[in-house]
Formats: structure tokens, sequence, C-alpha cells
């Protein structure tokens, strides 16, 4: 699979160190934890929060580029860099970006973990 | 491995971060405990002890440079080493938790073996750091320990008002002649148990252990509002225990051992004396000399406890003192009354 959104050698490499099973776990807890991540990132939007914006941005980050999700990674990266946009509009659509892919990797992952 | 067994504390507010450090943690043959933020952490801290933490940095509630902060004021936790795992981009971020006192910065995703091999020094760092203290807190008092911890073996002085007494068992020259060293050796722990709880229980620190006697100081380093009080209080109890000591003496067939005890109150200069290599804390100046010289004085006036002027006008009623008179006092031109004390009013 040449489009996936996950880079191999990186995820591989997270078994490899942590334990199939135990990645597999992981792999739920992620796909549990992300839809909080994007509801705290559009919470803080809507708050005009950009510590929390920034926060909820990092921890999405942090967590992707662990299993190898490197594009979805650098998308919520950007937007922690960049904090709360003066046009909402553009943030709203990033953050939808994001929970698009994040549906992607989920479903990604879960491949790779079961097999 | 030596340092397996470790328990550490692993701050981090994302689920899957804690999960998976915890696990790296484990599977290095250590014990890892969550914390969801800062301010769980020190909470945890406060309560349990840990080796090491690994500390997050962007958290909610309290971030990782609060906690940073908080355990640099902490004089127990200050020596407890952090290593910062963090996704947090840019160098600012890593000098700053440095200069906060972390042992190392680790960007996340955390490298196992990178891991493996920071909390390997890290915990070394801690086992040599646990025997200085462990060492400190065998040859001082606990306050002494505490205020060297607090002030780092800053040498120099401070003048304190404080309370001087000097311990002394009477003829235990001829004592020691009269039995093999290793009786004397045990007496003397045995003896030296008593009077520094009798001291410790009154908010006295010994200072100087001279061979059959002690200097203990009232009010330094750390105040005490009631210092005249709390030494005379504290030898009082000695004599106490002191007249138990004798009795279980007498059905073993032993010598009765006496003490004579002079105290004085004054202006004092306290502080760290010594090298860089050694030190003690310490105090000078008249009262010392005064108190000491009270304390051989109660041989020629018969009386177990002597003290000064001073010490007597910080007495309240409860305790019952005599005066004996002017006494000629080496080192002093002027005759000073010396007071001795009976005990307390009941």
């Amino acid at each position: 699979m040449s489009d996936s959104p996950i880079d191999l050698a990186t995820f591989r490499a997270l078994e490899e160190t942590a334990g199939v099973e135990f990645v597999a776990e992981l792999v739920d807890t992620f796909v549990a934890e992300a839809p909080l991540m994007l509801s705290e990132m559009r919470s803080a939007r809507a708050a005009g929060d950009a510590e929390r914006f920034r926060r909820a941005a990092h921890s999405l980050k942090s967590n992707c580029n662990t299993f190898g999700a490197l594009a979805l990674g650098a998308q919520a990266r950007a937007l922690e860099l960049k904090g709360l946009d003066a046009d909402p509009a553009r943030d709203a659509s990033a953050i939808n970006a994001i929970e698009a892919g994040c549906g992607r990797v989920a479903v990604a992952l879960r491949g790779l973990a079961r097999g | 491995m030596a340092e397996s067994g470790a328990r550490l504390l692993v701050v981090d507010d994302n689920k899957v971060n804690r999960l998976l450090l915890i696990r790296a943690l484990e599977l290095q043959g250590h014990r890892g405990v969550g914390a969801e933020n800062g301010r769980i952490a020190l909470e945890m801290l406060e309560r349990e002890a840990f080796d090491l933490v690994l500390l997050d940095i962007a958290m909610p509630e309290m971030d990782g440079f609060q906690v940073l902060e908080r355990l640099l004021a902490n004089s127990r936790l200050r020596d407890l080493p952090v290593i910062v795992t963090s996704a947090v981009e840019g160098l600012d971020s890593v000098v700053r938790c440095i200069e906060l006192g972390a042992e190392d910065y680790l960007t996340k995703p955390v490298n196992p073996v990178l891991l493996k091999a920071r909390i390997g020094a890290g915990l070394e760092k801690k086992r040599l750091r646990d025997q200085q203290k462990e060492l400190v807190r065998r040859f001082a008092t606990r306050e002494v320990a505490q205020d060297l911890q607090e002030s780092g073996f800053a040498l120099g002085g401070k003048r304190v008002n404080a309370t001087v007494m000097f311990v002394d068992i009477r003829g235990f020259t001829t004592l020691a002649e009269s039995q093999p060293p290793e009786e004397t050796i045990e007496l003397l722990n045995t003896w030296y148990t008593l009077m520094f709880d009798a001291i410790g229980a009154h908010g006295g620190v010994v200072s100087l252990m001279i061979g059959d006697g002690l200097m203990a100081i009232f009010g330094a380093p750390l105040p005490l509002p009631d210092h005249c009080e709390c030494a005379v209080r504290a030898a009082l109890e000695m004599q106490e225990t002191m007249a138990l000591f004798n009795d279980e003496r007498r059905v073993a067939g032993r010598p009765e051992i006496r003490i004579g005890i002079g105290i004085a109150s004054g202006d004092v200069v306290a502080g760290y004396a010594g090298t860089n290599e050694r030190a003690t804390y310490t105090c000078i100046g008249d009262t010392v000399n005064l108190a000491a010289r009270l304390e051989a004085h109660t041989k020629a006036a018969q009386q177990p406890i002597l003290v000064d002027g001073a010490t007597r006008a910080g007495l309240d009623g409860a305790i019952a003192v005599r005066s004996l008179g002017p006494v000629a006092i080496k080192g002093k031109s002027a005759a000073v009354e010396v007071f001795a004390v009976d005990g307390i009013v009941k």
C-alpha cells in the first residue's frame, strides 16, 4: 500500500520495542483519545484560548509521530506552531481536514495492528 | 541490572504517551506510575517515594516548567532526578528545563535506547546523592542536615541569641581505667543516645562530642523562642534519665554515672566553620565559654545543673532555681552570679 498514511518502518519499530500486543492496545487507546483532542481543539478555537489550542494540536502531533502517521502529524504540527488563525474559518477547515485524516489513520493502524 | 526495581513517576497529560513510557520502563525492569498533570504529580511526590520523574512540558493545570520550579523550591524533592520528555520544539524550552534543574531533555517520540541510558545515569546520580545524605544524617542531627541542605554548606556565621549547654560525665577517666575498653565504648554509646534524645526532644542540637562530654545549642541553626526554658528542661530530663540508667547499673553491680551540666545564654556567632572538605556546625563567643566554665564548676558547687543569670531570666516560674551567689569565672573580669536548678515546681 503505497498510499498508506502510516510510515511502516516507524510502526514496526514501535512494535519491536513495545511488543505487538501492547501496540495493538495502544492503537485502541489512540483511536479513543483522538476525537477528544479534536474536540479540545474545537472548543479552544471557539473560546479563543490560544494556549489550549496549541496544546491539543501538540498532543495530537506527538501521538501521530509515535505511530508513524507522519503526514497527519505534520498537519497538527502546523496548527501547533501557527496557533489560532485570525480567521476562525481557516482553523475550522484545518481541524476538519485533520479529523478526516484521523479516520484514515485509525483504519490503517487497526489494519496494521491486526496484521 | 543494578538499578532494577526503581520506581518512576511518568507525568504526561496524553494517555498514549503515558502508557507507552510506562511500558518502556516495565521492559527495562522498572515500575512506572502515571500522573495526568503537574498538580497531580506534585501531590503524588509529596505522598509517595519515587526514584526518578519523567516529565512532560505542555500539560493543563500545571505544566512541566511549574513542576520543576516547585521541586527546586522543595528541599526534600530538590534532588529528585527529572528527565523531561517533550515534543515541545525549540532550544529555549530545553535550556529553561536544564536551568530549572532537569537532568536531561529527551524529545518525543522517545528513543528507548536513549531513554534507558538516561534513566540509568539519573538513578546512579540519585544513589550517590542518597548515600551522601545518609552520611550527613548519620553524623549530624536532622536539623543541621536540613539546614546544610538548604544553605548548601555555606561556611560563615551569623549572630544569634541562643542557649549553650555543656554536659560531662564526672570522673570518667577513673571509670574508663577500671573497665575494659569495649565496655567503655558501649557505655558512651548508650549515654550519648540518652543525651541526644533528651536534647533533641527539647529542640536542641548537639554540635560537638568531646570524649565523655558534649556541647549542645538551643536556638540555632533554627530559631527557638524559649531556648532558655528548653535547655533547662532538657537538662532536667537528662538528670531523670541518668537516675533510671543508674538504677539499671546498680542492679548489674556497676558503678553509677554522674553528670554535670552548665548552661549559659546570650549572643553567639553560629555557623559552619572549617574548610570546604571538612566543616562542622558550631558556635563561638563568651556565652560558650561561660557554659563550659559553669559545667566545670558543677563539681566544686556539688550541683548537677548550673545556669547563668541570662538563662535564669529566660525561665518562667515553673522551674525552681536558687542563687549560689557570685562566682569567679576564668576569662571573666567580674564575678558571675550562678544559679542551681532544683527542678520543676509542682
